[in-house]
């Protein structure tokens, strides 16, 4: 029941490969890794591929982060993100706001 | 009129790290009942929501405490009953969090942690809320959607 987050930088990209669960414990950690990106970095592109639960914790920070980007004049991309979690994006309206790559969709 | 059915109770400390046991011990039991995969993961998060709230209020009261969820294991259903220990809260506050985002809103008025009752809504077939003694979420989800009446706001409040 963790959360593993790599990033990688590359020419004002930072990829952010994330793994396991956000919930409310892991939350926090994201939220720190994210919030700096989106200053020192053009794009934030979060591959939630092999993230397989989510809740309002994580769309909370992810509405951080994208407050963020306006901020800082950057963009927020999130890719390859599961169904179930899309899902919740969906039902909270936050798909007509958030950047999400759907046609990359993963999951089941 | 006494409908059988088996009682389940998990006391966790009131710690975001103990959040994702009770993940665990949810989906054992919703999918021994024999819920699909979508109402597994349903189930889930609307739990997850419901302790949240609770850790987050028993750290805010004394940053200590422990939580109480109850599972009621029924032929039909499965009712999930997620207790803090603590004061309660504001009732008129928590329903206030609760709706979709709407998109005319300014995007610094987007709430970052306004989205759980509002899941717990969407999620379940019947949310009820208790706040006389702490505040008690009482969740059900039926294990065939077809034939049970759901619709508009289901959040009631018992006093």
């Amino acid at each position: 029941m963790n959360l593993s987050i790599d990033v990688t930088k590359n020419d004002g990209v930072a990829n952010v490969m994330l793994g396991g669960e956000v919930d409310a414990f892991t939350a926090p950690q994201l939220k720190e890794t994210l919030l700096p990106l989106t200053k020192e970095q053009d794009v934030v592109e979060v591959n939630l591929q092999d993230v397989n639960y989510m809740d309002s914790t994580g769309l909370g920070v992810f509405i951080s982060a994208l407050k963020a980007t306006k901020e800082h004049d950057s963009t927020l991309r999130l890719i390859h993100m599961q169904d179930r979690v899309y899902r919740l994006f969906k039902i909270t309206g936050l798909t007509e706001i958030m950047n999400i790559d759907s046609t990359v969709q993963g999951g089941m | 009129m006494m409908e059988p059915f088996d009682f389940v109770e998990v006391k966790v400390p009131a710690k975001a790290e103990y959040i994702g046991v009770v993940r665990l011990s949810t989906s054992g039991i919703a999918n021994r009942m024999g819920f699909s995969y979508e109402d597994i993961e349903d189930l889930k998060v609307a739990i997850s929501e419901a302790i949240t709230n609770a850790v987050k209020h028993a750290y805010k009261e004394t940053g200590e405490g422990e939580i109480t969820i109850g599972f009621g294991v029924y032929q039909d259903r499965l009712e999930v009953m997620v207790a803090d220990h603590g004061g309660s809260f504001n009732l008129g506050e928590v329903k206030e969090d609760i709706g979709p985002y709407k998109q005319d809103g300014d995007i610094e008025e987007l709430r970052e942690g306004g989205f759980g009752l509002f899941l717990i809504d969407a999620l379940m077939d019947k949310v009820e809320i208790n706040s006389k003694y702490g505040v008690i979420v009482l969740m059900t989800k039926y294990l065939h959607e077809t034939g049970v009446g759901q619709n508009g706001d289901q959040i009631t409040t018992p006093q």
